[in-house]
Formats: C-alpha cells, structure tokens, sequence
C-alpha cells in the first residue's frame, strides 16, 4: 500500500508543477498579444514591398541580365535552408513540427542529388537538426527574440544570406517558419526566397491603378537596392509570424499542462484519501480484536 | 470641390509611422528632392538618408528624417519605405555625434571592405542627422 506521506508529496509536487504551467500560459498569453501585435504593425510595410516588386518584376524581370536574385542563377544545385524555430522548448509540437518540415525537403532534395546547407535561427532548430545534419549547418543564429525582435536581427540574417549567394555558395534559398493562423493551429510553412517568387504573382494589375511607373534613378538600380531589402523583409515577417506562434502554440500547450495536472491531483487525492480511510479502518479493526482477544 | 490632397504614407519594417491626407511632401530621392502633389506622375524612386518635409497649405508641417528607403508615388498616394524614421525634433544630437565618432573610429580600426563600407555607410547617416537636425 503507498505510504500516506509520499502521496501528500506527489500531490505538492504535482500542484506546484500546475501554479508553473499556470504561470506560462499568462505569460504566454501576454506575449502572444504583443507579439501579434508586432505582426500585425508590420504588414503594411511587407505589403507594400510586395506590390513595388511585383510591379518591377514584371517589367524589369524580362530583360535579359536581370539580377539572379530574381531570376535565379539558372541551375539548382545547392539549396540552403533558412529554419527559423523557437529560443525555448515547452511549447508543444511547434519546433518539431517546422524541424520535421525542414528535415522532410532536406532528405528529399539530398536524395534528389542536390547539396543541402542549412541556416538555423533559434537555439532549438539547432539543436534538433544537429542530430542529423550536423555537417550541413552553416550557421546559427540565437537568442532572437531577445530582449525584443527587431528588424536588426532580419537584416543580420540578410547580410550573411547574400554574402553567401553573392559567394556563389548556393542557388535557391528557402526559409521554413511556422505561419500563425490562430492560437491553436500554426502551419509550418516553406518559402522560397530567391530566386524571387511573387506570393501573388497575379497582382500584377496593381499597374493599372497608377499605369506605368517612371523610375528614379533607373529601374535596374532600383531593383537591386529593391531586392536584397525584400529577403530581410520576408525573414523578418518570417521571424515575426514565427514569433506569435511560438506564443500561441506555447499557451496551448501550457493550457493542456495545467488541464492535466489538475486531473491528476484529483486522482491522487482519491487514492490519498482511500489510503487514509483504510488506515484508519485497519487501526479500528486492530483496537477492536485485540479488545476481544482480552 | 474640396481641395485634392495626396494620401501620404511613412512605413517602416516595425510599424505604420504616418498615414494622412496632406497637400504636398517633398522627398529626397536618391537624385534629388521632389516634391509631391496631387496627380503626380507615377513613379517609384529611392530615398536617400535626409529630412521628408510635409507641407500643410505652403508651411510645412512637419519635418521627419528618414535613413534610406524607397518611395512609390502614384496620382493620388506617396508612400514611403524607410528603415529608420523619426522626427527631426526628436533627433538626440550628442547621442548622434558619439555615433558619428564611434564610426570614424570603426573606419580607422577596420581591416576588411565589409566593415568599411559599413562604416562609411553609418558616417554617412549620422552627418545626414546631423544636418537635419540643423
């Protein structure tokens, strides 16, 4: 029979383990609305990039010579992967999932003959994709969201992105982060960021509103100045979006915890008090036999 | 008929700075400032580091410093892209200039053309705050 004494430990234990989980599902909550928030100031400007680009995509994209960070550089060798994933774990399936997406195209395109490298935002992509793919990875970066997620961070990655292409060091780029639908459900998603490719490459008729731009200084420049700031946009939305579902997911995660906690305290509360009822029961059998036996 | 205005818009990666109907803005493109009014030709520039001027009637109406970006213009909207915007009020002069010493600095110590070109870059910003902040 368990002893009275480890069951009354079980469940301090057990009930300290819920004012925990408690504690980082309010957490988890408050950053969540920050961190949509932040999501959500930042559209505008993503938008709008989107529809410059795709208009001087569409006219400059054409001509021969355009720059490979639109049109790729014609072969599709070497592929890097861009995996933004949490700091933290503790938040359900949200880093193995986008990992498991991440790791799903890298073994494709491994077995398709390709050269895969991988570029890992967050501690936890890192530390899940170290296992298999330890000579792949070309870099990290960590702490992201620390002390806040600023555009610097994007632009950090940008840098070292380009530098790289620049380099010759791989043709088509993709990142992989976790897309925020709501609070219960985030998509892992792949995005491919160069060569570039419209997410709505039939919006093109934002021409007609204005008919056709007059370039300053020339479309060519524009263009190039355009496209590298467009990869630091779309990490940063990557991260950002990312960002508020690591919340989400976390407080989904968290709400369970403390569901279950709660369910298993009552348990053990049962059982703690069946015990001390046939403690007390035996005690009486034992005062009333030995009264008899006298 | 009411007086045509164009919709102005200030953007940057973090949030929507500015938004409102104004009578003109005068932009510094990267080969020059050009001022905006309505009917403006369509047009998409890029913008160097300096001062957007908002003219309300023929004062301006507020001056905002912007590092760099672009601008897409077309009839009836100018909307600017920029990394970095603040109004030219809230500008700290003393923190810009340690920046400006600190990247002079940056530029004598650096080893590699990355990293002068970085300087060069973040020298070019802070004189242009300067300058803005007058």
């Amino acid at each position: 029979m368990p002893n009275l004494n480890d069951l009354k430990l079980r469940i301090s234990s057990v009930k300290s383990t819920q004012k925990i989980t408690s504690a980082m599902k309010m957490v988890a909550a408050a950053k969540l609305r920050r961190a949509q928030e932040q999501a959500e100031a930042s559209r505008p400007y993503a938008e709008r990039m989107e529809r410059m680009l795709g208009s001087l995509a569409a006219s400059a994209g054409k001509q021969p010579g355009a720059s490979p960070l639109l049109v790729g550089t014609g072969k599709d060798d070497v592929h890097l992967l861009i995996v933004a994933a949490a700091d933290r774990g503790l938040c359900g399936g949200f880093n193995s999932n986008i990992v498991k997406e991440a790791r799903n195209k890298a073994n494709a395109l491994i077995r398709a003959g390709k050269t895969v490298k991988i570029f890992c935002v967050g501690r936890k992509s890192r530390d899940q994709l170290r296992r298999s793919f330890r000579e792949n990875i070309v870099g990290t970066l960590e702490d992201v969201a620390k002390p806040s997620l600023g555009f610097d961070k994007a632009a950090t990655v940008a840098d070292r992105v380009l530098a790289m292409f620049k380099a010759g060091e791989f043709d088509v780029c993709t990142v992989f982060y976790a897309k925020f639908k709501s609070v219960i459900s985030q998509v892992p998603t792949a995005q491919q960021l160069i060569p570039f490719e419209a997410e709505g490459a039939a919006e093109a008729p934002a021409l007609s509103e204005g008919g056709i731009y007059d370039y300053e200084p020339s479309d060519e420049k524009i263009l190039s100045d355009l496209l590298p700031r467009n990869i630091a946009v779309q990490i940063f939305k990557a991260m950002l979006e990312n960002n508020a579902s690591e919340h989400g997911a976390r407080m989904s995660a968290m709400d369970n915890a403390t569901r279950n906690a709660g369910e298993m305290i009552d348990r053990l509360s049962i059982q703690y008090n069946r015990t001390r009822q046939a403690n007390i029961t035996n005690e009486l059998i034992e005062i009333i036999s030995a009264k008899e036996a006298l | 008929m009411a007086k045509e205005q164009v919709e102005f818009e200030l953007v940057s990666p973090e949030k929507l700075l500015f938004s409102q109907s104004v009578d003109m803005v005068v932009v510094p493109g990267e080969d020059g400032d050009f001022g905006v009014l309505p009917r403006h030709a369509p047009m998409i520039s890029t913008v160097r580091p300096g001062v957007i001027a908002i003219y309300s009637g023929k004062e301006v109406s507020e001056r905002i410093f912007v590092a760099g970006g672009f601008a897409e213009v077309t009839g009836e909207r100018c909307t600017v892209l920029a990394e970095i915007a603040l109004r030219v009020g809230e500008i700290d002069k003393a923190a810009v200039k340690q920046q400006l010493q600190d990247a002079k600095e940056d530029l004598s110590d650096a080893k590699d053309d990355a990293a002068r070109d970085a300087a060069r870059k973040q020298i070019g910003l802070s004189e242009a705050m300067l300058n803005a902040a007058g």
